[in-house]
């Protein structure tokens, strides 16, 4: 019976911690998010935020909806695996309101010469020039199509 | 370009519903989207490379990526005759503007592109201290950037360096795999845009993916194998030397 | 990129570091915080009665750093907001998160336990005693119980006992904790070893030691009172022992990577000739751990007068808080200084005046003891004060 009694301010500090635990419960259940722990040690909401971000490279399939008779030339030319957006750029916006915008003009001078600079460390079978030797600073276009631009085999002139 | 006006009567409205189908939003709400029954990785074909950093620029311009961090990038390596163990390696800017012509002649000369690995053991959402980091039931490493605290330990334990701290957003972020694009049954950005298909999209639960008739057929390999990180993107034709 | 110089390659993210100054000053702060009190501990358990003098102060002095400790994780924070979800979904996996909890329970259970019930008696006292507005924090501490009896004190040196004892590997888990934060990242061959807990340990019992060794030394001069010499002597002792195995275990790190050369060694070894050199050769190992060995060495083996044990202690002191806190400094700067390709190296810009720059880790430094006087303001460490015994106060249980 003693002891208790002078134990006393030890069961107060005791409480001190219970009302720290308990304050700790109410925390989680207010703040931990709805959905953590659904698929693991996670929000699992998250997954739909990321899945939400807006798309902005249309995805050649789209292009070809609209543009078949480009595809066709493309598709049996050297380029025919080059996806439409690698030289035109994202053009989700585009395919969704094809008047509300023009994919922008291309500087041909700029955009051949990254994939086709000559370069030790390219594939030695993948074409590539020396820009300053090939054409004389004659712009690709004024002798390549570039939907097909291998220039002897008679598709696209 | 010549379509007739009937031709395009018919093909716009199409378009328009094929594209709705593909900006549906979540992946719960995407029509025929179920997270188990995809696994997915890359395969990176290291031949076919050709560094032109086309990957980068369309990755930058899908994810919004900001100037000096890369969420995907390219390196150059150059062995010069056989020391394997020392190659002279850059990647100006991540190869955002490709590469410049190299005047050096002879030793061996490669491009690796390189991005998040997707490992399904991997030690960067082990050490996340809160649950901001995960791998998602298809195999997709992701960043909570409502939740992350920017503490950045999850970048110090890749050991492949795919991870990097968002200045706007404050959060960890990285390479998603394009997640809103594959559950839209698209391809990600940079292989969609990759001009010589070095980069493609792997998804190893589904049967009719090639991955599977390639792995029969040729050796690849994962990036620093030893860490045991059960990485998902795979290389053929990958180098020793490479780091 | 980012104006920063790189030698070499790097991959492209790593050019930046994550890590900055802040993080630096948190393992050195919460390892004063280990290492006083295992000073404390050994008044308290072992029985070393020479370190009395030093017994409150080191508790107090681990208090005062272990409050200011989350400061630099909080401006290093991306979201400090969202710091709670450390507490609320910890994730088990992670060494940060429950170190959280590791530290939650040092402050509370142990600490500020152990505190509260070595005090109790003057706080009480104080509660009665005091006018102005210290009379509240001192009422508040009672928590409303004013029992001071003989066998309330006897059953406060019982519990104080066993918190103690629980406190011991508390301490050794609070910074072994910290060791294994970044002893486990094994994308990481600096960090990454299982010796890092252990020297991270020992480390932080030398420069705990060693600042309540300064601490005390210093408020005596200041209070004009002796310097109680054998506590003094002792303290020395048992830091020159600390500070031999925690020497033994960096040159065993240190041997074990040259004589294996694993593919990291070249690069490393390369950064801890140049970049390095000076934190690591110079401060750490030079300044830092061998001349305070040696001067140490030297107080235990000589006959020496006391004015130059005591200017040896004063030196010696401070050249092992310096190269404690560059062992820190090499540890985390040293570990994102090199590319994981082991193929270049990057540069720190530390900034002065940023959230994360040299003036914010300078404030950091000097906050403890800001506190730690505040502290002694109010809980007196000296031995005087014990005799203070305002009599006649309440012995009984009633209240005030």
């Amino acid at each position: 019976m003693a002891n208790l009694k002078d134990a006393g301010h030890l069961f107060r500090m005791a409480a001190v911690f219970a009302v720290g635990i308990v304050l700790f419960l109410v925390l989680r259940g207010i703040f931990v998010p709805k959905t953590f722990g659904q698929y693991g040690h996670y929000r699992a909401a998250a997954i739909a935020d990321v899945a939400a971000k807006p798309v902005v490279f249309a995805g050649h399939q789209a292009c070809e909806a609209c543009h078949t008779d480009v595809h066709e030339m493309k598709s049996k030319g050297v380029h025919a695996r080059v996806a439409c957006e690698s030289c035109h750029g994202p053009l989700a916006k585009h395919a969704d309101d094809p008047t509300a915008l023009q994919p922008p003009h291309i500087d041909v001078a700029v955009l051949c010469v990254r994939c086709h600079e000559a370069n030790i460390a390219k594939p030695k079978t993948f074409p590539q020039v020396v820009s300053a030797d090939h054409s004389g600073g004659v712009v690709c276009d004024t002798c390549h199509k570039p939907h097909s631009p291998k220039i002897d085999t008679g598709v696209g002139q | 370009m010549t379509i007739t006006r009937r031709q395009l009567l018919i093909l716009l409205p199409a378009a328009a519903i094929a594209w709705d189908s593909i900006l549906a939003g979540t992946p719960e709400e995407s029509p025929n989207y179920k997270m188990t029954d995809h696994w997915w990785g890359m395969l990176i074909d290291v031949t076919k490379c050709i560094g032109c950093g086309t990957c980068v620029q369309a990755c930058k311009a899908e994810n919004l990526v900001p100037d000096g961090y890369y969420r995907t990038w390219v390196e150059r390596y150059r062995i010069a005759e056989w020391d394997t163990e020392m190659p002279q390696v850059d990647s100006p800017d991540g190869a955002l503007h490709g590469f410049p012509a190299t005047t050096q002649e002879g030793g061996k000369n490669f491009f690796v592109p390189k991005l998040c690995n997707h490992c399904a053991d991997s030690p960067c959402t082990q050490v996340c201290p809160v649950g901001a980091t995960f791998v998602s039931p298809d195999g997709v490493v992701l960043v909570d950037q409502k939740y992350c605290l920017g503490c950045r330990y999850c970048i110090q334990a890749c050991p492949y360096g795919c991870r990097f701290l968002n200045p706007e957003t404050d959060t960890a972020s990285k390479c998603t795999l394009c997640y809103h694009r594959i559950t839209k049954g698209l391809t990600t950005a940079c292989c969609e845009t990759c001009p010589t298909g070095a980069r493609q999209l792997v998804d190893f639960k589904n049967p009719n993916d090639p991955i599977h008739k390639f792995l029969e057929t040729h050796s690849v390999q994962v990036l620093k194998p030893y860490m045991a990180t059960k990485a998902k993107v795979y290389y053929f034709g990958l180098d020793g030397s490479v780091r | 990129m980012h104006g920063i110089p790189v030698e070499g390659f790097m991959y492209p993210n790593e050019i930046e570091l994550q890590w900055s100054v802040l993080i630096v000053l948190y393992p050195f702060l919460t390892g004063l915080v280990a290492g006083a009190f295992i000073l404390a501990s050994l008044e308290r358990v072992f029985r070393v009665d020479a370190v009395k003098p030093t017994y409150r102060l080191a508790l107090l002095t681990a208090l005062a750093f272990m409050l200011v400790a989350p400061l630099p994780l909080q401006l290093h924070l991306g979201h400090p907001e969202r710091s709670l979800e450390m507490y609320l979904t910890p994730h088990t996996s992670s060494a940060m998160a429950m170190f959280g909890f590791v530290y939650l329970w040092y402050l509370m259970a142990v600490l500020v336990l152990e505190i509260w019930l070595d005090y109790r008696r003057d706080i009480v006292v104080r509660s009665q005693a005091t006018t102005g507005w210290t009379r509240w924090i001192y009422k508040v501490l009672t928590l409303g119980s004013t029992d001071i009896s003989e066998r309330s004190l006897a059953i406060d040196q019982k519990a104080g006992w066993i918190i103690t004892i629980i406190g011991i590997p508390s301490a050794f888990l609070l910074h072994g904790y910290v060791g294994f934060i970044f002893g486990s990242v094994k994308a990481n061959p600096w960090w990454s070893s299982p010796l890092m807990p252990v020297v991270f340990i020992f480390s932080a019992m030398v420069s705990g030691i060693a600042a309540v060794m300064l601490i005390y030394m210093f408020m005596c001069k200041a209070r004009g009172t002796q310097i109680d010499m054998r506590c003094v002597d002792t303290v020395a002792k048992y830091l020159f022992y600390a500070f031999l195995v925690d020497f033994t275990l960096e040159v065993l790190d240190l041997i074990h990577r040259i004589y294996e050369s694993d593919e990291s060694f070249r690069s490393l070894d390369f950064m801890v000739h140049t970049r390095l050199y000076f934190p690591h050769i110079v401060i750490q190992i030079l300044l830092g751990t061998l001349t305070p060995i040696l001067l140490l060495a030297a107080t235990q083996v000589l006959p020496l007068k006391e004015a130059r044990r005591k200017l040896i202690y004063g030196f010696a002191g401070c050249l092992t808080l310096i190269g404690i806190f560059a062992m820190r400094w090499n540890v985390v700067i040293g570990g994102q200084l090199f590319s994981k390709s082991f193929l270049g190296y990057t540069t720190y810009k530390m900034g002065f005046v940023a959230r994360e720059g040299l003036l914010m880790a300078i404030a950091l430094t000097i906050l403890p003891f800001f506190i730690l006087w505040g502290l002694m303001e109010l809980l007196p460490p000296w031995e005087e004060t014990h005799a203070l015994d305002l009599s006649p106060v309440v012995t009984a249980h009633g209240d005030d």
